[in-house]
């Protein structure tokens, strides 16, 4: 039988795998979005998996919330995007460093 | 190995390797579609944990709307691909690759068997054929947590309006109506009565 | 009884008020006038109150009049003690401030800017002397003391725009603190100890105290007696211009004659020896302040002596033959004769006044020149002031008759009787002390009045005798100078006079051995004749006739044989430039020193500006973790995450 562990498992597998990707994207603003989505897909996981576990629905209700601010997100943030874009007219991320101090 | 496990494990494989490709690609496009495939297996993880609706809602939300809106602005900005430097990548991959596995290594500890194993959480009970997980997150969606679902609809509300307000612009050439203008519009801004003396008559030749 | 003190102490000061508030609008002649009286008043008053416990027995007066303050069981109050010593001071001080007052008259009369002001401050300063021989509790002593502190610097730089006056009159004022932190200390020690400043409860507390030990400076112990008397008397010592705070008398001389006569001769200076003799019944309890005193007391008289045999300047020799018979008084303390010093104090007052006030008319006479080589034969032009001047050198000698003499010699012979340390030593000096005095006292004598007449040919035209005003003074000033000793010598030194108001134990009580041998004035000067203290005195005066006025070129010649010593007497030992080279060099540069390291390095530079600084450079390497890179700040909180995970994983 799978156990509440192994969904536990996977979810942190796959966190670490976008804090990763996080680290190692030296090129492109859209795959750091992309390993934030990564990120909550793993959050997800952990929430489905206690709420199957223990029985109570609150978890999948949690997780519909984080879907919505999920997809709110994303589009916030490709809008900011395409704005930055349209100024730098690049996406690279060791090009964004006119905040430096 | 029953065919739950083997689902399980079939899926979680898959998840895995679609997250490690995503880090991996070169081509933002790429990316995207091995996140697509990721979303895919999970919803069929979430399948297997009996939470229907929200496995569907992550394949139609999220894949349909969220990625195709990615996919949508990775095709729109003009993207060199040969600018792509593979050399940074490689630089740190070790340095990435240590504080990754740390992470795991130190939140399998924590999430491990050890404290979340079958012994101390047994695995559920399935539900009966007749049950309806849209109906048992719709009853608790609007009458405990009312408030939240209202408020989320105000955050899309945000998100559409300042998706809006951020990217929108005015080009000076095209043109477009104006309707409180049409309405403020007067009849002197539109017509205008000139005396003329009649004119006399004309010799024809 | 009350409300004639309060007059005596008033009517002073409400003299100086209407001199000297009026802003310099008042006339010259409502100055003079309105001080005068105000202190003529004072010192009818003082006269008959001397008449009252003099010759009517009257008992002493100890009240309060004013109440300032209570604090934790100290009382601090204005009150009065009246009793045979006091009123003594008393007399003394009015008479010889009355006198001054009207010789001021004549010898200011060409001061332009500062004749209101001169009247106004010596009323002044007869008011804070009078608060201080009047007193009946230490803080009231202290405050006159201060008192007169502040109107002899205000008086010593009364010509103000000298800068020497200026440097002489801080000079004073600060020895002066040196001495009065010994006396807050000796005062706070009193009434940390006897828990009263009141005199009458301290006497009686004092002897159940006389065995008490006190801790000062970490574990050495000291009796707690012999503390209190040498701190008191270090005031004393500033006060009175002993050895090693004696630096600041000779440069009061920078300040006009009348005050020099009133202040640094009279009045001031002796306010020392008064409270020393005041404070008897603690003295008494104490030997080793007793020959502290007297080591001190000794040295002065003999060594400050010595330096006036060489001063050229009329007033500088009084002022060390002043500086020296301080030191007799305080001698006399030293043996506990207290009677003796104090009677010393009187005859000294009068005859040291009287000598300052005539070389003041000198001065007036030789158009303010002040040195004795440009002088000469004054006794031709200014008669008067030569036989005043002569009856007060006598009276200074100590020649047979003379006040000085029953005064001196009753002083020499206390200390011949006393047994307590250091009294041999001091019997010693005392005694050469008398040759010294008569030599330089001669001297002086010798060279302004005798002789040819001085060489400057404008100075010899005007010479004169100086008006009324300022010779009526000098009379009544001889007149003390010469009888008083006889008059009183029976009952100040060996009668009842000071009984009740000077405390000796009969151990110490030498005076009444010098008594022993008393039969009367005419016998103490036979007796007195064929002692070595007469011898000397004569020796003196011979030796000044035949150096000065016989075979003046001998003077030169001794000069030149003992350069060395001259030079040494010059230097007046060398004190003038050890203060000002260890002590006040040292203090300007111990303030060089913390302003330059601890102020300028330390506070502005490493504190203030070191910490401005600091951050600046704090900042300037802080900044570059704000790269501007997204993927840093990911790192950074990610890292963070980790270091979390890590501590509540393992911990």
């Amino acid at each position: 039988m799978i156990a509440l562990s192994d969904y536990l498992i996977l979810g942190a597998i796959l966190f670490c795998i976008s804090v990763a990707g996080i680290f190692l994207n030296r090129r492109n603003v859209l795959i750091l979005l992309m390993c934030i989505e990564l990120m909550l897909l793993a959050v997800n996981m952990n929430f489905i998996a206690f709420s199957h576990f223990l029985g109570d629905a609150t978890g999948q209700v949690f997780v519909f919330f984080v879907l919505t601010v999920a997809a709110a997100e994303a589009a916030i943030g490709l809008a900011i995007l395409v704005v930055l874009f349209r100024s730098r007219r690049t996406i690279d991320v060791a090009e964004l460093d006119t905040l430096k101090g | 190995m029953t065919f739950e496990k083997f689902l399980f494990y079939f899926f979680a494989a898959m998840v895995i390797f679609a997250g490690l490709m995503l880090i991996t690609r070169r081509n933002p496009v790429h990316s995207a579609l091995f996140l697509v495939l990721a979303f895919f297996n999970a919803a069929g993880l979430w399948m297997l944990m009996e939470a229907e609706f929200l496995a569907i809602a992550l394949v139609l939300v999220y894949v349909g709307a969220v990625m195709v809106l990615f996919l949508f602005v990775v095709m729109m900005l003009d993207i060199n691909v040969a600018e792509m430097k593979p050399g940074c990548f490689i630089k740190y991959l070790p340095v990435g690759i240590l504080i990754a596995l740390t992470m795991v290594v130190e939140m399998v500890m924590v999430v491990g068997p050890k404290h979340f194993g079958l012994d101390i959480y047994a695995s559920p009970v399935p539900h009966a054929p007749g049950y309806s997980n849209t109906d048992e997150l719709g009853s608790m969606l609007y009458t405990t947590y009312m408030y939240p679902f209202e408020i989320a609809a105000v955050i899309l509300l945000v998100a559409i309006v300042a998706a809006i307000g951020l990217t929108l612009r005015r080009r000076p050439e095209t043109k477009y109506q104006n309707p409180s203008k049409q309405v403020l519009v007067k009849r002197d801004d539109r017509l205008r009565v000139v005396k003329m003396p009649s004119e006399s008559k004309m010799e024809l030749k | 009884m009350e409300a004639i003190l309060l007059t005596i102490v008033l009517s002073p000061l409400i003299g100086s008020a209407l001199a000297g508030l009026a802003c310099m609008r008042v006339s010259r002649a409502w100055a003079h006038w309105v001080t005068i009286i105000g202190v003529g008043i004072s010192c009818a008053l003082s006269l008959y109150v001397l008449k009252l416990y003099a010759l009517d027995g009257q008992a002493i007066y100890n009240h309060s009049v004013y109440t300032w303050m209570v604090s934790d069981g100290l009382r601090f109050e204005i009150g009065f003690l009246i009793d045979n010593l006091t009123a003594m001071m008393m007399a003394v001080v009015t008479f010889v401030s009355l006198m001054v007052h009207i010789y001021t008259i004549g010898y200011m009369h060409d001061e332009e800017i500062g004749y209101q002001r001169f009247f106004s401050y010596i009323a002044l300063f007869t008011f804070s002397m009078l608060m201080l021989v009047m007193s009946n509790n230490f803080m009231q002593l202290f405050f006159g003391w201060e008192a007169v502190g502040l109107v002899s610097y205000l008086l010593i730089g009364f010509y103000f725009k000298r800068e020497s006056a200026i440097f002489a009159n801080m000079k004073a004022f600060l020895v002066n603190r040196v001495g009065d932190f010994g006396f807050i200390l000796g005062i706070a020690a009193v009434a940390m100890y006897m828990n009263s400043l009141d005199y009458a409860e301290v006497f009686a507390r004092a002897p159940a105290l006389k065995d008490a030990q006190v801790d000062i400076l970490g574990g050495t112990s000291w009796s707690l007696m012999s503390v209190i008397g040498i701190l008191l008397f270090i005031g004393a010592m500033g006060k009175s211009a002993q050895v090693p705070l004696h630096v600041w008398l000779p440069d009061s001389m920078e300040g006009p004659t009348p005050i020099s006569a009133l202040i640094h001769a009279a009045t001031m200076v002796t306010a020392g020896i008064f409270m020393v003799a005041r404070m008897s019944p603690l003295y008494e309890l104490s030997e080793t302040a007793l020959s502290f005193i007297l080591v001190i007391g000794a040295t002065t008289a003999f060594f400050m002596g010595l330096i006036g045999i060489v001063q050229n300047d009329i007033k500088r020799v009084i002022a060390y033959s002043t500086l020296s018979q301080l030191g007799y008084m305080v001698v006399a303390l030293g043996v506990s004769a207290y009677a003796a010093g104090v009677f010393h104090l009187m005859t000294h007052a009068f005859f040291k006044a009287l000598l300052f006030l005539a070389a003041g008319s000198v001065i007036i006479g030789m158009h303010h020149e002040q040195d004795i080589r440009k002088m000469g034969g004054i006794r031709k032009y200014m008669p008067i002031t030569y036989w005043v001047s002569l009856a007060g050198t006598l009276a200074l000698i100590g020649f047979p008759g003379f006040s000085g003499f029953f005064s001196k010699d009753a002083i020499i012979g206390a200390v011949h009787h006393s047994e307590i340390a250091g009294s041999s030593y001091a019997y010693v000096m005392v005694v050469l002390g008398v040759f010294v005095t008569a030599l330089y006292s001669f001297r002086l004598l010798f060279l302004v009045f005798h002789g040819d007449g001085p060489r400057d040919e404008h100075a010899r035209e005007h010479l004169h005798e100086s008006p009324w005003v300022v010779t009526i003074p000098l009379i009544l000033l001889a007149i003390p100078s010469v009888l008083i000793g006889w008059m009183t010598v029976e009952p100040m030194l060996f009668g009842d006079f000071f009984k009740q108001a000077i405390y000796v134990a009969p151990e110490h009580d030498v005076l009444a051995e010098v008594g022993h041998a008393y039969h009367g004035q005419v016998g103490f000067i036979l007796h007195g004749m064929m002692e070595w203290p007469f011898v000397l005195a004569m020796a003196g005066l011979l030796t000044a006739w035949v150096v000065y006025l016989f075979k003046p070129e001998l003077s030169e010649r001794i000069k030149k044989a003992m350069l060395p010593l001259y030079k040494v007497l010059d230097r007046k030992y060398g004190f003038d430039e050890f203060n000002q080279i260890v002590f006040a060099g040292g203090s300007r540069l111990i303030g060089r020193l913390l302003w330059i390291f601890g102020d300028r390095k330390l506070i502005d530079g490493l504190v203030i500006n070191g910490s401005a600084k600091s951050v600046a450079l704090f900042a300037g390497v802080a900044r570059h973790v704000q790269t501007g890179y997204l993927y840093h700040y990911a790192i950074a909180m990610i890292l963070g995450l980790l270091g979390l995970l890590t501590w509540f994983v393992y911990f």
